[in-house]
């Protein structure tokens, strides 16, 4: 065998492996997840409904039409996003923190496996789940009103890149994190508040100026808006400058969690 | 070749404590090798660096010839190990454990099966296949780990400490299994705080002693260094006063046996003969310590004497 068709036979073998690596990583994050399906399916689904229910019926009503549309419908793909945020940063920072306390972790830095392979299995892992619960609150939904679908590549490519996200941030808050507290406080103390006011329940056109500008510095309200524009073909911001910063801030997030697996920051030291 | 080559490995962590300081290190294929050193010694850390679970501070690792700064995946494709402390998901099935570990190193899932059958059978963890890990008991846990790591079938297997805890049927039933493994082909770094479990097995020897390695030979080569072994001697009435042996060292124990410092060039025969004309019956023997143990513990105190530091005392 000539040197290069070796090369070429190490170099696919290589492609295999990794190939392998990568898919028993998103198998053992699927199984996780199923595994545990009453802390990861569940709660969303429930959380979901409640909100119909409260915020989309009972005081949907009262507040009638909003952009032209009712309510229920303007809320609805904020529901979505919101489920898909928590449960992608969720899903990650449990897991991956969760292995490093119980240094299971181990088990992949020992196996010949590349960072940034490790960390694509790990992210993957958050966007099943969080798009996984995403549909879950999207049938919910369905329950409730009708969704239209405007431009169904916006939606897709919005929620895909949010889930990646926001799977990264897990992926770094886990890394930095030295204890269960702090794998609570982001969620609990930046994430939510964001969420909250990163449009998922109004238009930010309905707030006064000073706070439309404090608003466009949230990142989610890009998210949002852009998820939104997919159903509703509506957007409180430019379309093309949130896509921008979406795929800006996930290739970022990429290569600084794959720096800091390399740096061995919280896992090697 | 070289199953593991360490060249002026040194660690300094980020409180400032010195792990290694530079340590040269070279382990044939086909050994089975003993890492021994007193607790933190740097024994772990130097594992640690050649797993890549531990970041150097310098110098060079290589596992059968793969630079692991720059070849780490072959490296690692060569290594197994089996680390001191548990380090597998408690909540997760015996051989869900294997056949993911076995897909972190690229074996498809049905030959990944098959080799989970055959390991959980050869450490006779079968009947616990589909049992939740954190259920075994401590000798069934460090098994699996055996078993893990050997689920990619690795030329150089690492244990540390593999039989702390466990009781001695297993531990035998483990050295069993290990020296067939080794005669079977796979090269073995074993550290131990049973020395007796070291002198049995391997056939080399380093000992680590404060991030230096103070000891590297064969086995046989070490223990001929130990001139002179103690004994000690029970005798059937208990003995008042410390009897006089010219040219021997001899000392009274708190239960009335005594200890008798013999050389090589002294033979037990004379010890005999005196106590016999002493009216001394001995009706036992044993050595205070093994002699691997009393060569580790006169090497690490001999450091103590040139630094003048307090030493941690070296468990057997």
């Amino acid at each position: 065998m000539s040197t290069e068709a070796r090369l070429t036979a190490a170099s696919v073998a290589q492609r295999d492996r990794r190939w392998v690596g990568f898919r028993t990583i998103v198998i053992r994050e699927f199984n996780r997840m199923v595994r545990i399906w009453g802390q990861t399916l569940v709660p969303p689904a429930i959380t979901a409904t409640l909100y119909f229910v409260i915020f989309g019926s009972l005081i949907g009503r009262r507040i009638g039409d909003m952009g032209g549309v009712s309510y229920m419908q303007y809320i609805a793909p904020g529901l979505i996003m919101m489920s898909v945020i928590t449960n992608s940063y969720g899903n990650v920072v449990s897991s991956f923190f969760g292995a490093k306390f119980g240094r299971h972790i181990e088990e992949l830095l020992v196996a010949p496996l590349p960072n940034w392979l490790i960390v694509l299995g790990y992210i993957t892992g958050g966007v099943v789940r969080g798009l996984l619960v995403g549909l879950v609150v999207t049938l919910i939904a369905l329950f409730f009103t009708r969704l239209h679908v405007e431009h169904l590549f916006v939606v897709l490519a919005a929620v895909l890149l949010t889930s990646v996200i926001f799977a990264l941030l897990g992926f770094i808050n886990a890394v930095f994190a030295k204890n269960f507290d702090q794998i609570s406080f982001v969620p609990t103390f930046i994430l939510t508040p964001m969420t909250y006011l990163g449009g998922v329940f109004y238009s930010i056109a309905m707030l006064p100026v000073w706070a439309q500008t404090v608003s466009k510095a949230n990142p989610i309200l890009y998210m949002v808006n852009a998820f939104r524009y997919g159903f509703l073909g509506q957007s409180d911001v430019n379309l093309g400058l949130s896509f921008a910063l979406m795929a800006v801030a996930a290739v970022a997030l990429f290569a600084a969690c794959v720096w800091l697996m390399e740096k061995g920051t919280g896992t090697r030291e | 070749m070289k199953a593991l080559s360490l060249r002026q490995l040194t660690k300094t962590y980020r409180n400032g404590v010195q792990a290694l300081k530079g340590i040269d290190l070279d382990v044939e294929q086909g050994d089975f090798f003993a890492l021994l050193g007193p607790n933190g010694a740097g024994k772990t850390t130097a594992i640690g660096i050649i797993a890549s679970l531990v970041n150097k501070t310098s110098g060079t690792a290589l596992v059968f010839g793969h630079d692991t700064d720059t070849e780490l995946e072959a490296a690692k494709a060569c290594l197994g190990l089996v680390p001191q402390e548990l380090n597998f998901n408690q909540f997760e099935k015996v051989s869900t454990i294997l056949v993911n570990q076995a897909g972190f190193y690229g074996i498809p899932r049905a030959v990944a099966k098959e080799r989970m059958e055959h390991w959980l059978h050869k450490l006779q963890l079968w009947e616990k296949r589909d049992a939740i890990s954190r259920s075994l008991s401590g000798g069934m846990k460090r098994r699996l780990m055996i078993a893990r790591a050997l689920i990619h079938e690795p030329r150089l297997l690492i244990l540390d400490e593999p039989t702390a805890g466990v009781d001695i049927e297993v531990r035998r039933t483990m050295w069993e299994f290990l020296r067939q493994l080794n005669e079977d082909g796979t090269t073995i770094i074993l550290t131990t705080h049973y020395l007796e479990e070291a002198e049995n097995l391997c056939r080399h020897i380093a000992i680590i002693d404060e991030g230096r390695i103070i000891e590297h030979d064969k086995m046989a080569t070490v223990l001929r260094k130990l001139h002179s072994e103690v004994f000690v001697l029970n005798p059937r009435q208990p003995v008042a006063e410390v009897p006089q042996l010219p040219g021997y060292a001899v000392k009274l124990a708190a239960d009335g046996s005594i200890e008798i410092e013999v050389t090589k060039s002294q033979n037990l025969n004379e010890i005999f003969a005196a106590l016999s004309a002493r009216g001394i019956e001995v009706v036992s023997m044993r050595n205070k310590a093994n002699r691997l143990e009393e060569l580790f513990m006169r090497l690490v105190e001999g450091r103590d004497a040139e630094t003048g530091l307090v030493k941690p005392a070296a468990t057997a």
